[in-house]
């Protein structure tokens, strides 16, 4: 405490005399960072907080896309078997100095290292630098499994040896949880004896340096002079935390903050009609589904399935709880993600075609239990609604269904139960563009039985070795072909009913200019400027 | 007066006693687990999933896990946020001066406000005034509060501009070595302007906090004076030809007002409760939003912490009231 206090004091001086001229932009963020070191947490609203102000990673999304890009590894080799990537890092990056470190010198292989072995071996003095922490990203992506080692070649040469190939590899070192930090800081904070500082006082080489957080009211940034990939325009970056998505949208309209995520669906038409604000939108890099049991019966046939999502009307779903806003989904990834199959022909809404084919499947008198999720999610704003319209949309073929829900942590756990009979609404957001963390992720056999996320209990051979094969591919072109092919098998199949892929908005001050939406979700203000 | 108040710290240590069961127990009856909403939608594995349980002590059997959390509360340890990997006590100890603040202001309110309403209800018993003030003070009552909040902010935030629509003090201003008293750091700091944007920041808050309490005291106030009003010794000192005011000052106000202490030190728990809808309205850093949150999350340690705390808190003002009764009423001190 003393020590933020402290620190936090030294700062205010140096933002006091930075004066009145100062460009601040005041972002109203929807909720308070778990820490500021992103690799223990998974929550988008730490990786704002943390990795996308504070951090760098070796490679980067380009900006509004999931494309890769060169970040703080200038350029890399991969080796024909796909077993080894070769990484240069880009000379001369600095550390922040702040007023509670001073590093004496520049990005290293060291600190790469550092990074990604406090999280990968268990042995190392910060895997547990604070009790209870674990690192779920690192173990989610398989890191643990696919790193064999990583070798510092040079002072700026690092290389990853993994134990197979991995095509989504580049990728997953593109997220959060692989940020770099520095080592020089993490060695000071160990000899100090106060390790747990690495989770509150941040030192990355990002746009901005953390300057102070006040516990659940305000983060404060300034832009860092040095930053290698250039000066930001605006001066002081400040995170004012409202959990209420109508209190964020008077703050904006009253000018307290300039830009804010997660509007209430129900007020972007309001927002859109504000003289003073411009509500930027992006298609979401998610799906909503129902994922039927395919192991249970009748779900066991493929088509009763079919039958059902002929009897969906998913264009009312979207107009009823979307508000119109977002698109109806055909395939089990977003139409924005690269080797998406628009030749994919959804099934029709038919519902006298639909009645027909259970009775050819020989189903009749069906009672069903469709599971509506507690809670809002961005890629599903009300599941109670969506489950009554389908219940509306299932009677009408003479199929019965029952609404049921869970608290969420118990929904999470039970819907992944081999046994459990019912159809379960749920959805994904993607975490770092890559088709195999849609495809393999939901859908792939490993991911079926107890604890995993295959909702369906899904496993196809057709489909899973086309996405294993995909994901062994290091040619991009080859794994577009594979990855379009799984998901016509998938169409055919039907173990879901693919609702929809929601709309992201960003309401925000028409003083705003250069801010870029994140397809990952994710609110980072590189680039941002404001007319003063 | 030793032995009043022994007489009533003997009764602390078995309540307290019982609530660090019904803390320890609320947030394990919850169904889910802290384990399953880290996952999300990605799901775990139950091998992975009793191995984080183990790694966070969830594995052992219920009844070590309390004797567990009794046995370090005793050496002032109340264990580590599993969010935020922070000392439980710690992080109360920072949001506390925020929800102290804002409860100080709106009991104040709601006593400067409650008792004069009461106390001329009572007097002008059955007039308009009477009337209209108790019928507020019943709407006031049954407000909700979220809706009452979020009304008054956009009228007088939204449409009027004359209030701030949250948090504590415009972001120009910044007390990193104050108290957490953002109306005491701001006064000593000196800085122009920021007392008073830290007075019009609190403003909205503390009415909606202080909505409900208001109305008890309201009408607990009219209540006792109806009472007082009607003994033998006020139609005494009114034949001997005293001033009506005197009468009610000085014989009636004094007694009236002893049941209304009590009153007031009960608000301290409604005005804790009241204290986690309003903060979550006003983006207010305080213990009722960290609770908000950290019951979401399932962040045991926290939540039995916090609860534990405001309870301590809640019990210590009521002590402390019981004393002031036994001050100001002496039939309790002697009895």
């Amino acid at each position: 405490m003393k020590f933020a206090h402290l620190l936090a004091a030294s700062s205010l001086a140096l933002m006091a005399a930075a004066g009145a001229h100062a460009k601040t932009l005041v972002y109203c963020s929807e909720g308070s960072p778990e820490g500021f070191d992103p690799a223990p947490y998974t929550a988008g609203t730490t990786f704002d907080a943390a990795s996308q102000a504070v951090y760098n990673q070796l490679v980067e999304f380009k900006p509004g896309t999931t494309e890769i890009a060169p970040a703080l590894a200038e350029s890399y080799e991969i080796s024909d078997d796909g077993l080894e990537y070769t990484f240069h890092l880009r000379p001369g990056v600095k550390f922040h100095t702040t007023d509670f470190f001073t590093p004496t010198r520049e990005l290293n292989a060291d600190d790469v290292i550092f990074s990604f072995m406090r999280q990968g071996d268990e042995s190392s003095p910060w895997h547990q630098y604070v009790a209870g922490i674990t690192y779920e990203y690192y173990s989610g992506m398989e890191m643990p499994t696919v790193i064999k080692e990583i070798q510092k070649v040079d002072d700026l040469t690092v290389k990853f040896v993994l134990t197979r190939p991995e095509a989504p590899f580049l990728a997953n070192l593109a997220m959060d949880f692989a940020s770099i930090l520095s080592k020089e800081y993490a060695d000071k904070l160990e000899a100090e004896n106060r390790k747990e500082d690495l989770n509150n006082a941040p030192v990355g080489t990002g746009p901005f340096k953390f300057v102070a957080y006040q516990k659940d009211a305000v983060i404060r940034y300034q832009a860092f002079d040095d930053y290698w990939a250039g000066r930001e325009k605006i001066d002081d970056l400040i995170f004012a935390i409202t959990p209420d998505p109508a209190v964020r949208m008077q703050k904006l309209q009253a000018g307290e903050c300039h830009i804010m995520p997660y509007p209430a669906p129900a007020d972007i038409e309001a927002l859109k009609a504000d003289p003073n604000l411009q509500v930027m939108e992006q298609p979401g890099l998610n799906v909503a589904y129902l994922a039927y049991n395919t192991t249970v019966a009748p779900f066991d046939n493929p088509n009763v399935r079919k039958a059902l999502n002929m009897a969906m009307n998913k264009e009312a779903i979207l107009e009823a709880v979307f508000q119109g806003t977002g698109q109806v989904a055909k395939n089990p990834i977003p139409p924005t993600m690269w080797s998406y199959n628009d030749a994919v022909e959804d099934t029709a809404f038919d519902p006298e075609a639909a009645k027909k084919l259970l009775e050819e499947a020989g189903v009749s008198d069906l009672s069903m239990e469709i599971w509506a999720m507690p809670v809002q999610r961005p890629y599903m704003p009300n599941a109670r609604r969506t489950a009554e319209l389908m219940q509306e949309d299932f009677a009408k073929i003479g199929v019965n269904v029952e609404i049921v829900s869970y608290e969420w942590g118990e929904y999470l756990k039970k819907s992944t139960d081999p046994s459990r009979k019912g159809a379960v609404i749920l959805g994904w957001t993607g975490d770092n563009g890559d088709p195999d963390n849609f495809m393999g992720v939901l859908l792939g056999c490993s991911a079926t039985g107890d604890g995993g996320a295959n909702r369906a209990q899904w496993c196809n051979k057709e489909f899973d070795d086309l996405i294993q094969k995909a994901k062994v591919t290091a040619d991009q072109a080859e794994r577009i072909k594979l990855y379009e092919e799984a998901q016509l098998v998938f169409k055919r199949e039907n173990p879901w009913a693919t609702i929809a892929h929601s709309t992201v908005f960003m309401p925000m001050s028409k003083k705003v200019s250069g801010y870029v939406m994140n397809p990952l979700g994710k609110h980072g203000f590189s680039g941002v400027d404001i007319e003063e | 007066m030793i032995r009043f108040l022994l007489g009533k710290l003997a009764y602390l240590i078995p309540t307290f006693l019982g609530i660090t069961i019904v803390a320890f127990g609320f947030v394990r009856l919850l169904p889910g687990d802290p384990v399953l909403l880290m996952a999300g939608e990605r799901g775990i594995t139950p091998e992975r999933h009793a191995e984080l349980s183990a790694q966070l002590g969830f594995d052992r059997p219920i009844w070590v896990q309390y004797l567990d959390f009794l046995g370090n509360l005793f050496q002032g340890d109340f264990g580590l946020s599993l969010t935020t990997k922070k000392p439980v006590l710690t992080e109360f100890l920072t949001l506390f001066p925020a929800t102290v603040e804002l409860g100080l202001v709106a009991v104040t309110l709601a006593t400067l406000i409650g008792i004069p309403l009461g106390v001329f209800a009572a007097i002008k018993r059955g007039s308009w005034f009477d009337q209209i003030s108790m019928g507020t003070a019943l709407v006031g009552y049954s407000m909700p509060i979220f809706w009452w909040g979020l009304l008054l902010i956009i009228f007088f935030s939204g449409i009027l501009k004359w209030t701030p629509v949250s948090g504590r003090i415009d972001l120009l201003y910044f007390f990193p070595n104050g108290t957490g008293f953002m109306l005491w750091d701001s006064l000593v700091s000196g800085q122009k302007g920021a007392f008073l944007s830290a007075v019009r920041h609190l403003i909205l808050p503390a009415i909606v906090l202080a909505t409900i309490p208001m109305a008890v005291i309201a009408r607990q106030s009219r209540s006792a004076m109806l009472e007082v009003l009607g003994e033998d010794y006020v139609r005494t000192a009114r034949a001997k030809g005293m001033s009506p005011f005197r009468v009610i000052s000085v014989h009636a106000l004094r007694n009236a007002l002893i049941p209304v202490v009590t009153t007031i030190g009960l608000q301290v728990g409604v005005v804790m409760a009241g204290a986690i809808l309003t903060e979550t309205i006003f983006s207010w850093p305080g213990i009722g939003k960290w609770m908000i949150d950290s019951i979401s999350r399932r962040d045991y340690p926290s939540v039995q912490g916090g609860l534990l705390l405001m309870a301590g808190v809640v019990m210590l003002v009521n002590l402390i009231v019981d004393l002031l009764y036994g001050v100001i009423n002496p039939r309790i001190r002697h009895s």
